[in-house]
């Protein structure tokens, strides 16, 4: 609904469902708000108050009934032929049920009927074989040329590809303005909000806000090259009407090109393990003008950030800079105490790896552990990794022999 | 219905001096009994599936985590969708498939070492495999000891199926009664035939996909690694290979046992008797080149996409043509609505949902928003919940009286039906809004946006839960005791299980009867 921003003010009044039904063919004035009577029920037994919960701008209305009608023409076409279909259906419904409703009116023997003799008619059979065919047909030729639309990669202005991790996304700007930019997007949404009995208010647009979200321009056709680095995932953004799976080794591609400035918001679509419903994708529709604003400012910040692998660090000052890396890359497992879940996901406070031989470590980091949840993390950088080998090494107690782990250790690890 | 009989004339019967009390079950020869240990166990872990599925529900009833964690919540998905599919629905068919078409034991006392493996998955470390029913590597070569139970697990219930089938077809093929021609034999035995092949060709499919996965997971090869020169997206080919066909053997004998009791109720003939059985086979046929519709998502090419949703498409048309025939079998008869019919017109009324909803999912390029979502579910619970269970129910009421000698109690399975239809409705119905709102499937936790559908759909999944504590008590009561039945039970139903006393005997035929 959100995805039409003057309709997402008009969809704030409270509607009924039947209402909502109504709306159904014309989506710029789908209500989002309305459901409440029939949820009265089940309203009553709930602690928050839903009617409380707004729209999410970029993602879900309150309950949504129908397909968002998005900002790209594929998204549009989607909801077209949904609709489409729906009324086919809609229509065979009430055909078949109305001769089987009117049957079970007239024809029981409670009202005397005589059961008749009839048990074929090859006529009446090759009838209702060849006109569903005919239906089926005619829904097949709009959805052949959406399927050659949506498959056409080709010519486009800008390719980023999207790379799929436990649990986040990584976003590398390999071609058109803005080529070298790079980042990773993880959830943004508090722990205290997300954890297990928690009680805290939860954000407008919980579970779908990132860190840093995906830049792209309005109006230019967007190549994303999608792969993965552990298991397979799902790119999935609604109001551009693409979903890709992320798979781990493969590269696959999708385009969108969106036709509206905001914010557009999706999750990942194919079950990748326990974080599965917390690595969502957020993208920020810039004009042409703010986006190459935003992709200069990107460079020179990278540039700023830009660490020298040869520095030698000092301990204190690779522990705190890993602490920020195992926070947002290893806490999920390994937990934020180190003590990991027993059978599940080991523990690192006192472990045989950490508290060893430097080497033993740095192999496990960069090429994970086949056969286990450890996946590889070569994605970080040799400082970034340095850090969290050195952070583990003193935290909850660990005494590690080499208390330290310096990033050119792992830049000859890597060669 | 007996199409075929128990044993040959003249056979040298090892079984007159049955054995009795535990013996009698674990040493079971007697097709009945069997089919009964069968029905009984299905129904253990229908229940046990219904707990899986109501904790997920609990959990989803807001949002926010409130009872358990995401790993658990993933166990449980994954269980929920195993036990069902492989625990309660088809062990429920080959139940019914045992009493009417007579069988073997060995394949039955298979499944309990399975289930004792699923079950105990959950306690071992690491807990039971949370890598989805569909356990897609490389997530499931993550997984702990828990997924090779369940690789086991599914060997063991491969190879019961495996055989079983092999029964089904030889003893329908071998031992049909004199002059019961193929085209005379009931549509639930037909069914069942049919069944017997997609299971026999397709069972050692899914046994050689979880196999290189478990080798993938213990002894190094790379069949699904692409660091390995393997390929993940080759497992899921394999996977659906064996799982499109798998989803027509939750159905089929579903469509069997209705076309055997709407002719009851409407006292007629079953309309288009012949191309019913064209149908049934032309929809075996075609799940084998479905498959790939369930990876329309994975990055297939323009043409892979055009040919997997034009081949969906058409099994829309045999489908239909089944709808067709049922309706007109109804249309001027004359009816009456004890509870098998109730169940009968309530399968051929949500099954239609669930197969128009087929339809719009087949569409590829609108697949692309609703795969994976909550639409998808909706979905499959139409066709799987009250298509294949509704078809069960309806089978058990019609058959229960011929089981046990005495009616089951009619206001109760009334009951049990409009509080299934209701309670079934209300939990599946509001979560095609969720999918296409966008919410995706296997999900502990989800925006605030969600949450009333959600709360819609807990509270519908506890109302159907305890609505199956109905069914219970209904046949408890008939196994007890209660009006006698009479041989025919029904009025002039057809089938030769109407011919034999009710409950029918040790050995239903002492010499085979003679079909006109």
């Amino acid at each position: 609904m959100v995805m039409v921003p003057n309709a997402s003010v008009a969809g704030r009044s409270s509607r009924s469902v039947l209402s909502n039904f109504a709306q159904l063919g014309n989506p710029v004035s789908r209500g989002v708000t309305g459901a409440k009577t029939l949820l009265g029920l089940a309203t009553l037994a709930m602690t928050a108050p839903v009617w409380a919960v707004k729209d999410m701008v970029g993602g879900p209305g309150v309950n949504q009934i129908n397909l968002t009608q998005g900002v790209t023409k594929i998204a549009a076409d989607q909801h077209w032929i949904h609709n489409f279909l729906l009324w086919v259906c809609v229509a065979i419904f009430v055909a078949v049920f109305g001769v089987m409703f009117y049957s079970i009116w007239a024809h029981r023997r409670s009202r005397g009927a005589q059961s008749a003799d009839f048990h074929e008619s090859t006529a009446v059979e090759i009838a209702w074989t060849v006109v569903p065919f005919l239906i089926v047909v005619g829904l097949a030729i709009p959805a052949t040329r959406m399927v050659i639309e949506q498959k056409d990669t080709s010519q486009a202005d800008l390719t980023i590809k999207a790379t799929g991790y436990q649990w986040k996304w990584g976003y590398d700007y390999l071609k058109g303005e803005g080529e070298g930019i790079s980042f990773l997007s993880t959830l943004s949404t508090p722990a205290e909000q997300t954890a297990l009995g928690s009680k805290a208010e939860k954000n407008e647009t919980y579970l779908m806000e990132v860190d840093n979200p995906l830049v792209v321009p309005v109006g230019q056709k967007v190549r994303m090259v999608i792969t993965a680095n552990d298991v397979i995932h799902a790119w999935m953004v609604p109001a551009f009407g693409v979903k890709q799976d992320a798979i781990p080794g493969f590269v696959r591609d999708t385009w969108f090109k969106a036709e509206k400035v905001g914010t557009f918001r999706g999750q990942c679509a194919e079950l990748c393990g326990k974080n599965h419903a917390y690595m969502p994708i957020v993208v920020e529709v810039k004009s042409q003008e703010d986006y190459r604003k935003w992709a200069a400012a990107q460079k020179a910040e990278m540039l700023a950030k830009a660490d020298d692998p040869t520095k030698e660090w000092a301990q204190a000052d690779l522990s705190d800079r890993g602490a920020k890396v195992y926070a947002s890359n290893c806490a999920s497992c390994h937990q934020p105490t180190g003590k990991g879940v027993a059978g599940a996901f080991p523990a690192l406070e006192g472990s045989k790896v950490v508290l060893g031989k430097q080497d033993d470590q740095i192999a496990l980091l960069l090429n994970g552990k086949a056969g286990t949840a450890m996946a590889a993390f070569k994605h970080l950088s040799d400082v970034e990794l340095a850090a969290v080998a050195t952070y583990t090494r003193n935290a909850w107690g660990n005494k590690a022999e080499d208390a330290i782990v310096q990033p050119k250790d792992f830049s000859a690890a890597r060669k | 219905m007996a199409a075929v009989i128990d044993h040959p004339a003249g056979h040298d019967d090892h079984a007159h001096d049955h054995p009795h009390g535990w013996r009698r079950w674990l040493f079971a020869t007697n097709h009945k009994d069997i089919g009964t240990l069968y029905l009984w166990f299905a129904f253990v872990m229908l229940l046990s599936g219904g707990v899986m599925a109501l904790t997920i529900r609990a959990e989803l009833f807001q949002p926010g985590l409130q009872y358990v964690n995401p790993e658990f919540f993933n166990q449980l998905t994954t269980m929920h969708g195993l036990v069902m599919v492989f625990g309660a629905i088809m062990p429920a068919f080959v139940g019914f498939a045992n009493w009417q078409i007579p069988m073997n034991n060995f394949s039955f006392w298979l499944m309990p070492p399975a289930a004792l493996l699923l079950i105990g998955s959950f306690f071992v470390p690491g807990g039971a495999t949370a890598a989805g029913w569909t356990l897609y590597a490389p997530l499931s070569v993550q997984m702990g000891v828990g997924m090779d139970m369940a690789i086991f697990a599914v060997h063991i219930l491969g190879a019961s199926s495996i055989m079983g089938s092999i029964n089904i077809v030889t003893t329908i093929l071998n031992m049909r009664a004199p002059g019961m021609t193929l085209m005379k034999m009931p549509l639930f035995v037909w069914t069942w035939l049919i069944t017997a092949y997609l299971l026999i060709a397709v069972m050692p499919v899914l046994a050689g996909a979880i196999t290189m996965v478990l080798t993938d997971r213990h002894f190094g090869t790379s069949f699904f690694n692409a660091a390995g020169g393997g390929d993940p997206v080759m497992y899921q080919h394999i996977f659906w290979f064996f799982g499109h066909p798998e989803v027509y053997i939750m159905i089929l004998p579903a469509f069997g046992i209705v076309s055997e009791i709407i002719p009851t109720f409407a006292r007629k003939r079953l309309f288009g008797y012949s191309s019913m059985v064209y149908a049934t086979a032309s929809i075996a046929i075609l799940s084998f080149i479905v498959w790939a519709h369930h990876m329309f998502t994975t990055g297939m090419p323009v043409t892979g996409q055009l040919f997997f949703m034009y081949a969906t498409m058409l099994i829309a048309v045999p489908t239909g043509v089944k709808i067709f025939n049922w309706v007109a079998t109804m249309w001027r008869g004359s009816m009456t609505f004890e509870t098998p019919m109730l169940f009968a017109i309530g399968f051929i009324f949500v099954f239609t949902m669930g197969g128009l909803t087929g339809i719009i999912l087949s569409v590829a390029p609108l697949d692309i928003q609703l795969h994976d979502t909550y639409y998808v579910v909706a979905h499959f619970h139409y066709v799987l919940v009250a298509g294949s269970l509704f078809a069960l129910f309806a089978g058990t009421y019609y058959w229960l009286p011929k089981w046990t000698g005495h009616m089951y109690d009619e206001k109760l399975g009334k009951f049990h039906f409009w509080a299934s239809l209701i309670t079934f409705n209300i939990t599946f119905f509001p979560m095609h809004f969720l999918g296409l709102a966008g919410m995706p499937r296997r999900y502990a936790d989800y925006p605030m946006q969600f949450a009333d559908f959600n709360a819609v759909a807990s509270v519908g999944a506890f109302g159907f839960g305890l609505s199956q504590l109905i069914f219970l008590t209904a046949i408890l009561k008939c196994i007890k005791g209660g009006q006698k039945a009479t041989d025919q039970v029904w009025d002039n139903p057809q089938g030769l299980e109407w011919t034999v006393p009710s409950p029918a005997p040790f050995h239903t035929f002492e010499t085979p009867p003679t079909v006109k």
